[in-house]
């Protein structure tokens, strides 16, 4: 049914954030502030190799003060956890507050693709969301930024001068429009400000 | 785009659906839905269709039209030995089971182009019981059964093939199990003589008798949670007591409606055993 809503707030339900060459320092940047009570779920969708078993959600496990999990189908989205998307199946998210997972073709030869997450991220939550294309080496992610942008959600960059792999960011500022990309710093301040946001205010 | 244009878009999808099991009795709509918006948004793409209202429209009244799209719901991604480990995981938990019986079943849920179904005829050969075994090979895809049937595969595919075949613990080569043709591989007639392939649709078909194995790997994540719990209960009552279930490498029964039926047996692997009741 369609309700008509009074123009709200936005209030961020979750964080999608992707990249690839390059994108590992300055992800961690992104998270290692961030606490459990975090109001956001967190979907991080990484470009790896197929045979990856699982080492990047060990390797950020330890690191982050956040639980981390490798996305299992079906599971349930949480706030303030860290669901990372597994090497080989794309990471999709349902509007029951569940995940998917997908082995369908790969997007700019990635699965996991941040185009498959962010598109479908963008349409469960729409100015809910916020997305982050990090570091990269190809254009995966930026039609994904783009639409949620589309859909009123808040989609940023690295700035590509601070990236190590600049074409990600910079494709994924070109087609959503941006003014510009921030500093993996600015872009975790901007995570920290979330915690400050009143959980009972949605 | 306004939540109105958004729930108007979410409320089309739902019709298409709808219509498409009206009229050609296909039923997606208890797919999972970011995937089935996924393919639908490429098939509008590739067909130059504007909008879901437009799709709707000609989806019911051309044949020929939804002829197009019904390939856009079978992905047929699958390769020989796919997830090594699992197939070790095979090895020790299952095959000695398989063993004590004097003739079983499995079943092949999803079999795609068939690559799962060779793998484990190799595997049994291998370990001496093959010619115990009868596997139902099923999916909804008839070209990809077709392909499965043919039992022919590219050299490249059992290339990449045969790595996955001594990961898996393989106790010869894989080409002691087919013979080149060209640029191809015949898969050996031995193999293929233990196999039924057939046209089975999980989300509306019913049991096909008693199996001691149930393979159904990267399928049920195309499903939503409903039509998994239904097809999973399908399962329970398709396996033998002390038969084997098992999934994909990312699925798991723990957030279903009948984890409790079964016990896992090796959780990486995801072989899951029906209890005795
Ligand atoms: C990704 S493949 C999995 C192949 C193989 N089991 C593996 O893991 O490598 C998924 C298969 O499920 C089949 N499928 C999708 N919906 C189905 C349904 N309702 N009934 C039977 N098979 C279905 C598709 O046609 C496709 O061949």
């Amino acid at each position: 049914m369609i309700v008509p809503r009074m123009p709200t707030p936005r209030l961020t339900d979750a964080v999608v954030i992707g990249g690839s060459a390059g994108a590992s320092v300055p992800l961690r940047t992104l998270l290692t502030g961030l606490t459990p009570a975090f109001p956001a779920a967190i979907l991080v969708v990484m470009h790896m190799h197929p045979d990856d078993g699982g080492l990047l959600a060990e390797n950020l496990g330890q690191v982050l003060r956040l639980p981390v999990v490798e996305a299992l189908d079906k599971m349930p989205v949480k706030r303030g956890r860290v669901h990372l998307a597994p090497a080989d199946y794309h990471l999709l998210a349902e509007r029951d507050g569940k995940l998917a997972l997908s082995v369908d073709e790969r997007v700019w030869w990635s699965r996991p693709s941040i185009d498959v997450t962010f598109q479908s991220a963008a349409a469960v939550w729409g100015r809910r969301l916020m997305a982050i294309l990090l570091s990269g080496a190809n254009e995966d992610g930026a039609a994904g930024l783009a639409e949620v942008q589309r859909r009123g959600g808040l989609a940023l960059c690295q700035d590509p001068a601070t990236a190590t792999m600049p074409t990600m960011p910079a494709a994924g500022i070109k087609a959503a429009g941006l003014r510009g990309g921030e500093s993996p710093e600015a872009l975790s301040r901007r995570l920290m400000h979330l915690e400050s946001e009143k959980p009972d205010a949605r | 785009m306004t939540d109105a244009e958004a729930e108007i878009e979410r409320i089309e999808v739902t019709l298409l659906l709808e219509a498409i099991f009206q009229r050609y009795g296909y039923d997606f709509r208890d797919y999972a839905r970011a995937s089935v918006e996924r393919r639908l948004a490429q098939f509008l793409q590739d067909s130059e269709t504007p909008t879901y209202s437009v799709a709707l429209g000609r989806l019911l009244r051309e044949p020929a039209y939804f002829h197009k799209l019904v390939p856009y719901f079978s992905v047929s991604v699958t390769s020989l030995f796919r997830e090594p480990f699992f197939y070790e995981g095979l090895r020790t938990c299952v095959v000695p089971l398989l063993r004590t019986w004097p003739h079983f079943k499995v079943w092949h849920a999803g079999c795609a182009t068939g690559e799962e179904v060779y793998s484990l005829a190799i595997l049994l050969r291998e370990e001496g019981i093959l010619d115990r075994g009868l596997l139902y090979a099923t999916d909804i895809s008839q070209p990809a059964l077709e392909t499965g049937r043919a039992g022919v595969y590219p050299l490249e595919i059992l290339r990449k093939g045969s790595e996955n075949y001594h990961k898996a613990g393989g106790r010869g080569s894989l080409s002691d199990h087919y013979h080149a043709r060209g640029d191809a591989g015949v898969m050996d007639s031995a193999l293929a003589r233990r196999m039924t392939f057939a046209r089975h649709n999980l989300a509306m078909d019913r049991s096909f008798g008693e199996m001691q194995l149930i393979l159904c790997r990267n399928v049920l994540i195309y499903f939503n949670q409903d039509l998994q719990n239904a097809v999973l209960e399908l399962f329970l009552e398709s396996l033998d007591n002390g038969g084997f279930l098992c999934l994909g490498d990312k699925e798991t029964l723990a957030f279903s409606s009948v984890a409790d039926a079964f016990v896992a047996v090796d959780d990486r692997a995801r072989i899951y055993k029906k209890r005795v009741r």
